[in-house]
């Protein structure tokens, strides 16, 4: 049997207006109320304000105490993410420690033969007489940028032997005493060391300026110099080995002056290693 | 006797439970915007208010509804007893339904169900959109529709396991 209208009709008064049990307000009456609230709080009516202002204060301070299991719930999922996320980064890290092993044991077969290669072509230089020194003291004045070590001639330091901080050089041994000897650094004046631009493998001499940097000198192509560029000793002389890294081309260079900023910083110098090298074949 | 009593108090209390899940999530507004997922949220006071309102209206009262929606408009920052009255009007519709229905069912439940949240979250948009100037994302307030509609089935299922197991009433299903 189809329903009727007064069917509808009766359903849906006893929907409004039935009180079921223990409600105190129709849902009529309560519908009623709702629409008054939301005209009068339309209008800005004080009563409504003032209860607005009561009811937000009762409402934001149990949201916060109401909040707290939730709170802890995205605190364990954001721990549980980044546990994830570290177990996928450990991972790809893995990866690529092991295509970087897998490179160095090329590189190393690399280095060999550019041994190999040099000493074909007589140009391989070994490292002799290295000796571990420590820095007595350093000459801050503008117009000597100098060290001095406390190894002389004694434990075998001789004139033009170079001074490393680790693997970076930083200048020559230009005075030596028994048990002492001075290493010009690269930043002196004097200083100019035959040195190689790379990518572009441009020959120039690198001058210091009495400052904490130095500058490329005398290159042909001294345009061709991009920032960025790696500074290496070239070699080209008989006192340094080539390859042994300087500084980097400062960005901020101008047109008519590249700067080269050195690696080591000779304000810090403790310890550095002095060294000599000498052909392969003379060894 | 004791026993009884104790019997008796945790009865009262789990009743007690669709009210504090009501108003637990008007106050904390479950939005799981920790997930990170763009295409997701549902409204879990509409589902709690027609089931509870349909199934067993003397868990809630229309009282509490009716606060539950002004705490919940001073959370969303809506005008005050706009939701109460989409609450009340969710309330007459499962009380509609009570009345018409012989033979529950849960598939008619939902069909009567999403009608209802169509007809209210239409109310809402219109009422926001060109009475109190709010901007609505027509495409939100769709997502939002649609995952309530389908955890209305989860929802259901959940209430009558704990109706029937726990408070061990007869009128729940």
């Amino acid at each position: 049997m189809e329903p009727s209208r007064d069917d509808f009709v009766i359903a849906l008064r006893s929907a409004f207006l039935k009180k079921e049990t223990k409600q105190r307000f129709s849902l009529l009456s309560l519908i009623f109320f709702s629409i008054i609230l939301l005209i009068l709080g339309n209008f800005n009516f004080k009563a409504i304000n003032y209860t607005k202002i009561v009811i937000k204060e009762i409402v934001y301070r149990s949201s916060f105490i109401v909040s707290v299991p939730e709170n802890l719930l995205k605190e364990g999922y954001l721990t549980i993410q980044n546990h994830n996320r570290l177990y996928k980064e450990n991972e790809k890290n893995k990866l690529e420690l092991a295509t970087l092993k897998a490179k160095d044991l090329l590189n190393e077969f690399i280095v060999l033969e550019n041994q190999r290669l040099k000493s074909v072509v007589d140009d391989y230089k070994v490292e002799v007489g290295t000796v571990l020194a420590r820095v007595l003291s350093d000459k801050e004045s503008p117009f000597l940028k100098s060290i001095i070590i406390n190894k002389g001639s004694k434990q075998g330091i001789n004139l033009g032997m170079i001074a490393m901080d680790g693997e970076y050089l930083t200048g020559k041994v230009v005075e030596v005493n028994y048990l002492s000897s001075r290493i010009l650094l690269l930043s002196d004046l004097n200083s100019k060391i035959p040195v190689v631009v790379e990518p572009n493998g441009l020959l120039s001499i690198l001058s210091g300026t009495g400052e904490d940097y130095g500058v490329i000198q005398y290159s042909k192509k001294y345009e061709d110099i991009q920032s960025q560029s790696i500074i290496y000793t070239s070699g080209t002389s008989n006192l340094f080995k080539a390859g042994i890294p300087i500084g980097r081309i400062n960005s901020n260079f101008t047109n008519d002056q590249k700067k080269v900023e050195f690696f080591s910083d000779f304000s810090q110098l403790k310890f550095v290693k002095i060294s000599s090298f000498k052909k392969s074949e003379e060894e | 006797m004791i026993d009884l009593r104790n019997k008796n108090f945790t009865r009262r209390i789990l009743s007690k439970i669709p009210l504090i899940l009501l108003f637990v999530s008007v106050l904390n507004n479950y939005d799981f915007n920790y997930l990170g997922l763009k295409y997701f949220s549902f409204n879990f006071s509409y589902i709690i208010i027609f089931y509870y309102s349909l199934k067993k209206s003397e868990s809630l009262g229309y009282t509490y509804i009716f606060i539950a929606g002004l705490f919940n408009d001073v959370i969303v920052g809506t005008p005050m007893g706009l939701s109460s009255l989409m609450y009340l009007i969710l309330c007459v519709a499962a009380s509609y339904l009570r009345n018409i229905t012989l033979r529950p069912s849960l598939l008619k439940d939902c069909i009567f169900f999403l009608i209802t949240i169509l007809i209210i979250n239409s109310l809402l948009f219109i009422s926001l959109n060109f009475i109190f100037n709010y901007e609505l994302s027509y495409f939100d307030q769709i997502i939002n529709i649609t995952y309530t509609f389908l955890f209305y089935f989860l929802f259901s299922n959940i209430f009558d396991f704990f109706e029937s197991y726990f408070v061990g009433s007869n009128n729940a299903g």
